[in-house]
């Protein structure tokens, strides 16, 4: 089962590598991850996505509150949050084809960033399955390269989450 | 006033209360050994290699309870003291290990002795720290030590640049430590022991089953008075042995791949297991689907990663374990009553245990013409004091001290259980012995772990330390050779150490004195002349060359599929 877990983490040096270390080294899935500081300079925040069963994802959330450098560990598994992802995707469009990639954009409010006379790249922001959407319509006119950020998640409410 | 960082290291380790270091001088740490001179409350013991430096250390803090001390230079000294970090990692042992590294404006650069010892021991430490600064060292070293003995203690590893060591900074020790992610749990949640409680008086088959943390977590004597008041019998793990007096009758001794067959019976036929301070490795539980298969599970941990990691629970205890005992104990004396039925209701489940006591006791053939292992180690147990501290390495010779010694107090047993570390055994005893310099301290080795480490005689000898170390000679490798014999048709593979070391004169060559017995009717005399020695001695002692560790369950069969005899 995906889930999409919040790390809140100090801010220094090596934390990045402790917590890919404990994913490897125990043979944890990531499927993403995204880390940047917070509005509190002392802390940073990841987003990991990782998959397996409840007791593997107990193990993990157990891991990663076990590690020093980490503050506060939250498991989005149910509604209680929104994702967010964004792609920067370069896609061939010439003649006929490049009135369709704009129509898509278009759908899917993207925004093309960056244009030639062969080609868009198209900046897409949305929940992950929404990326996967317009990459399947996109796919079959020419995918040069794409770029995705994964995942970055917050919870829903007023409620602020701080370390 | 503003001190140095190599001074500083100094201070904060004095006021940390630290008697002993065990280290090697180098390039990026000399200029903390200059500063050693002004420390003369702190003893440096100088090993041979840096590893045994980091095992003695080992041995020192499982011996005393206190943190082991450690330091290593850049590069090589710090790579040579990987496999003793990861040995303490994985017993969970308190050490401070402090390497020096690079100048900052060098670190990445490939520099003389340089490597990144911090992400070398990132897996294999509890936490470490680079010191960028020398005005964080002071708090570093505070937090270094505080990480290391609280909660599931384990190693922490401080690099400490040589520019770090010379610049300058106000020297304050602070009084706190605050670590926002860092808060173990002390207390066992009240409703939880209430239930352990609950589940404990219903059991009519219980089985404490007791492992390193008991001894970590200083809860012997709890343990001993919960199974004392309940009846209930109790096994060990390695790491467990000294929790609980051997030699009560509620005792099953060691469990698992070498345990007693009544221990294994115990646990696969009991109705309530009570994990205390254990982690049920795979060397205990055997096939995971056939280990106590008809039991609850009560699991007593302080490391929450330790509960639900390869077993079920039903109930999990995160806790301090002598707090949760000692709770549970208030608990179920307020039971009268419960208790004297729970008594009542245990006696067949005692009294079938006993059965298989007499059935299958802990036996080896006797020999009159070779020396038995296992008849070494009754006898040194026979023959040494009663706190005498026992250091093994790893291997056959390990599992029969296990098996025979019969260990009754707490931390009188070193062994390397997780890492399963050859070499271990006589540095950890020169720890123990220069934390307890008046007790009888035995390393106890095979002729192959003893060879890994053997140029810590001239510590002991240079350092006074009068370990007395019994080489049990089979001229093999010999737990690879049992399993070559038992699951490789015996094709002895590299095994063989056919070379007939004079054990005697290498201890002359040293300045220690040497012993051997080649005979059964040696035993006595070599241990009685070895132990009345004054200084470091080493007994050897020529053994039946293939003897097998027995009973023995096989890698991934269940306990009650054991190989009891040869």
């Amino acid at each position: 089962m995906r889930h999409t877990i919040a790390v809140l983490v100090e801010n220094e040096f090596g934390v990045l590598s402790r917590v890919a270390g404990l994913f490897s080294g125990r043979g944890f899935n990531i499927d993403s991850l995204s880390v940047a500081p917070t509005n509190d300079e002392d802390m940073s925040r990841m987003t990991i996505v990782t998959r397996g069963d409840e007791q593997i994802l107990e193990q993990i959330t157990k891991h990663l509150n076990k590690l020093i450098d980490i503050i506060k560990v939250i498991d989005f598994t149910d509604e209680t949050a929104i994702e967010r992802e964004m792609a920067l995707i370069k896609v061939t469009a010439e003649d006929a084809a490049r009135a369709e990639v704009l129509r898509i954009v278009d759908i899917f409010r993207a925004k093309v960033i960056d244009t030639t006379p062969k080609s868009f790249t198209v900046e897409v922001t949305g929940a992950p399955s929404k990326i996967d959407a317009i990459l399947d319509l996109l796919r079959p006119l020419g995918l040069k390269e794409l770029v995705r950020t994964g995942s970055v998640a917050i919870g829903r409410g007023a409620k602020g989450w701080k370390g | 006033m503003k001190l140095a960082g190599a001074r500083i290291l100094l201070e904060c380790l004095k006021q940390e209360g630290v008697d002993t270091v065990f280290g090697y001088p180098g390039g990026t740490v000399i200029n903390i050994y200059d500063e050693l001179y002004s420390f003369p409350d702190i003893r440096h013991i100088l090993p041979r290699h840096e590893q045994a430096g980091v095992h003695a250390a080992d041995g020192y803090a499982r011996a005393s309870g206190k943190v082991g001390v450690a330091i290593a230079t850049s590069g090589p000294g710090a790579t040579n003291t990987v496999t003793g970090i990861a040995t303490a990692y994985m017993d969970s042992i308190p050490l401070v290990v402090i390497t020096g590294q690079v100048p900052t404006a060098l670190i990445g650069n490939d520099a003389f002795q340089e490597v990144d010892i911090i992400g070398i021991t990132r897996p294999c430490t509890k936490h470490n720290f680079l010191v960028k600064n020398v005005r964080e060292l002071a708090g570093i070293v505070k937090k270094a030590f505080y990480i290391a003995r609280t909660g599931r203690p384990g190693p922490v590893l401080i690099d400490l640049p040589k520019d770090v060591q010379v610049a300058v900074a106000e020297f304050r020790y602070p009084e706190k430590v605050d670590l926002r992610g860092y808060k173990p749990t002390i207390e066992g949640h009240p409703k939880q022991i209430e239930k352990a409680a609950a589940m404990l008086l219903a059991a009519k088959k219980p089985v404490i089953y007791v492992g390193g943390g008991t001894i970590l977590g200083n809860a012997a004597a709890e343990l001993r008075e919960l199974a004392e008041t309940l009846h209930a019998p109790v096994t060990t793990t390695l790491m467990g042995l000294g929790a609980f007096p051997e030699d009560s009758p509620l005792s099953l001794g060691l469990l698992g791949m070498h345990g007693t067959y009544y221990a294994n019976m115990a646990v696969t036929n009991c109705d309530l297991l009570v994990a205390v301070g254990a982690r049920f490795d795979d060397r205990v539980t055997g096939k995971i689907a056939a280990f106590a298969p008809h039991a609850k599970i009560i699991h007593v941990d302080v490391d929450p990663t330790s509960i639900k990691k390869n077993v079920r629970v039903d109930l999990p205890i995160v806790g301090m374990v002598n707090d949760v005992l000692s709770q549970l104990l208030k608990v179920i004396e307020d039971r009268g009553d419960a208790v004297e039925s729970f008594r009542t209701a245990v006696k067949p489940w005692l009294a079938e245990i006993d059965g298989w006591k007499a059935r299958h006791p802990l036996t080896f053939v006797e020999s009159s013409k070779v020396i038995k292992p296992q008849a070494v180690i009754r006898k040194l147990r026979e023959l040494s004091r009663p706190d005498a501290i026992i250091a093994t390495d790893v291997g056959q010779h390990q599992m029969w001290t296990a098996q025979y010694f019969s260990f009754t107090r707490p931390r009188t047993l070193l062994s390397s259980g997780g890492l399963g570390t050859m070499g271990y055994g006589l540095p950890a005893a020169m720890g123990a012995q220069a934390a307890f310099p008046e007790r009888q301290v035995i390393a106890i080795c095979g002729d192959g772990g003893f060879q890994m480490n053997l140029q810590e005689i001239a510590t002991l000898v240079q350092n006074r330390l009068p370990v007395k170390i019994c080489i049990m000679n089979n001229n093999y490798l010999g737990m690879v050779r049992q399993w070559q014999e038992l699951f490789f048709g015996k094709r002895y593979s590299q095994t063989v150490l056919d070379l007939p070391i004079d054990f005697v004169k290498l201890a002359e060559a040293f300045g220690a004195v040497g012993f051997v017995a080649a005979k059964p009717s040696e035993v006595e005399e070599t241990i009685r002349k070895g132990f009345a020695a004054p200084g470091p001695v080493i007994m050897e002692f020529k053994i039946a060359r293939e003897e097998k560790v027995l009973p023995m369950v096989p890698a991934g069969a269940s306990l009650d599929e054991m190989v009891l005899a040869s």
